[in-house]
């Protein structure tokens, strides 16, 4: 009785947030499914038209959308391979003994707390080709033999958007594995000690295994976030092809070109795209932390 | 020899140790040396690393030039809506699967991990169409509604975590002395989760403040233009001069009251990181 009451009371609690899903989530999602099989614009000056496949058969030939890709997958993996070796250098750092641990700590969580925006134009303006402190000191210091236009060298500006992504995400990436690190017994470096092993062996016989699980979420979490990104790309470098990632191209068709058949089509993509990358990641890496 | 090796590295640690921290803070504090300085300086090309001389001339162009009192006021509704909608619902939906016999529990805890890792420009199209339907598009009320997306799932799967991790025992006592299910949940559960809802609401109200994309998307002018999408268009008297120093006073502005939350709640924030992932 007590029981059958609860679970109308459980119902009745988890509704209002069921519906929100429904609201935000799944009707804009279903939308977006739909009109992929249109051609229309999204203020519907002209008529939709059911075309079928055809927004995704061009998705396959366009060549924008497949160096959007690329400039997606290439910002992907560089910014998580170097967050993750960086982080990984940071939360050792943090997680040995040492007076000012605490200050280090909150040191690292100032460019996590910065929003993304503020972060992008930050750093555009230490970046810039003339007045920007990184010009003026690699100079000065010899670093660099010229000033440097960092933003506007098409082969640059790749590099110094992942860049700026890696200073601001790494954080994140370094309390998460220093959380990791915390949850290792401590026993088990001093075994290792007295059996002789140094600190090298510690770190690939102990650390690194029993760190595997945090670093697999921190991997998940970092790669889900770096294939939608879209914020630092936009403030930093707009929609030029060189930088121009899926989400950056799918919002300029969507509402720049108020292309709602072919952006929907895209948005598509990216959920798939983003959908195969978890599967992947839960079949090799998950089962092996999971062990 | 030895004790001079150790000598060496403990000085290489240290040294790592200052590059890790001048790293992580230099950026900020550059930016707010530049806001200070007037822009006859901020263009030198010996820059000074102090904010010599010193003006306030920048914090005076955005708050009176520009609109940025508006978005600034704009952010405070939008996140803070966003944070207390997500609160209040994230504590009714997370008791329930925390704490109450639900069969398709586990369905539900799926659906909202999967929202968590949903991608927002996904759903960008079909957002931008509801809203202009529901006449919500330039509305703060349509704002909240679409941080929803991200703030709601994640509110619900950390507080979750935290109402499975009381004891049963409180909740029986409540039963054997006739408190209803939603008694319980008011009267004991939710004071014992309060950090846990501190923790919550920050990280949700951070995730908001900082939040663009719909921000962009889904306003017109500056009556719900939040700080994000204002900083990243502040445009100067021409279309090649971009005011930086400017840029730099709106940047410190919105970051000097995140810095403070973060440095006052340092413990809970980093918990409550971790917690919400390595849950995942």
């Amino acid at each position: 009785m007590l029981t059958q009451r609860q679970v109308r009371l459980a119902w009745l609690l988890v509704l209002p947030t069921l519906l929100v899903v429904v609201l935000v989530a799944g009707y804009p999602l279903a939308q977006v499914f739909y009109w992929s099989f249109f051609r229309a614009d999204i203020a519907f000056v002209e008529p939709p038209e059911f075309v079928g496949f055809k927004n995704y058969l061009y998705l396959l030939q366009d060549p924008d959308f497949r160096q959007a890709l690329w400039n997606t997958v290439k910002f992907t993996v560089v910014s998580v391979s170097l967050e993750t070796l960086l982080g990984l250098a940071i939360a050792l750092i943090i997680h040995s003994n040492f007076k000012g641990r605490g200050l280090v700590r909150t040191a690292i969580l100032i460019p996590w707390a910065i929003p993304t925006v503020v972060s992008a134009k930050m750093w555009q303006w230490m970046l810039h080709d003339v007045y920007g402190i990184i010009n003026i000191l690699g100079v000065k210091l010899g670093i660099l033999s010229q000033k440097v236009a960092f933003l506007a060298r098409p082969e640059l500006v790749l590099p110094a958007i992942i860049a700026v992504d890696v200073w601001k995400t790494t954080p994140f990436m370094a309390l998460l594995l220093l959380a990791g690190l915390q949850l290792i017994p401590e026993e088990l470096y001093e075994a290792a000690s007295i059996d002789g092993a140094n600190r090298w062996q510690q770190f690939w016989a102990i650390t690194l295994p029993l760190l595997t699980p945090a670093l697999v979420v921190a991997l998940i979490f970092r790669t889900l976030d770096a294939l939608r990104v879209f914020d630092v790309i936009f403030v930093m470098s707009g929609v030029n092809p060189a930088t121009r990632t899926l989400a950056v191209y799918n919002r300029q068709t969507l509402i720049d070109f108020q292309d709602l058949g072919y952006g929907s089509a895209i948005s598509v993509a990216i959920l798939l795209l983003i959908f195969l990358f978890v599967v992947v990641y839960m079949r090799t890496l998950g089962r092996e932390a999971l062990r | 020899m030895r004790a001079f090796l150790r000598m060496g590295n403990r000085l290489l640690f240290y040294l790592l140790v200052v590059f890790v921290v001048v790293y992580s803070v230099f950026p900020f504090y550059w930016a707010v040396i530049s806001s200070f300085k007037p822009s006859d300086a901020l263009f030198a090309s010996n820059p000074s690393l102090l904010p010599l001389p010193f003006t306030l001339d920048h914090y005076r162009n955005v708050f009176i030039q520009a609109n940025f009192g508006r978005n600034l006021l704009n952010s405070l509704m939008v996140a803070g809506g966003a944070t207390l909608l997500s609160l209040t619902l994230g504590v009714l939906a997370a008791y329930a699967l925390g704490r109450l016999p639900f069969p398709p529990k586990n369905a539900v805890l799926y659906l909202v991990l999967a929202m968590t890792m949903f991608p927002q420009i996904a759903v960008l199209g079909g957002l931008f169409m509801l809203l202009r339907q529901a006449g919500l598009f330039n509305t703060h009320l349509g704002l909240i509604l679409s941080y929803l997306l991200f703030t709601l799932p994640f509110t619900v799967w950390v507080l979750v975590g935290y109402f499975k991790g009381l004891p049963r025992e409180l909740e029986e006592a409540a039963y054997v002395d006739g408190a209803t299910p939603l008694q319980t949940l008011v009267r004991i559960m939710l004071p014992l989760t309060g950090p846990g809802l501190v923790t919550t609401g920050l990280l949700a109200f951070i995730a908001a403040w900082n939040e663009y994309l719909f921000a962009l998307t889904f306003t017109v002018g500056d009556k719900v233009k939040t700080v994000p999408p204002a900083i990243a268009s502040f445009g100067g008297a021409t279309p090649f001069e971009i005011p930086w120093g400017s840029i730099m006073a709106a940047s410190v502005v919105v970051t000097v009251p995140l810095v403070v939350l973060v440095l006052i709640f340092q413990q809970r924030i980093v918990a409550g990181l971790t917690a919400g992932a390595v849950k995942g």
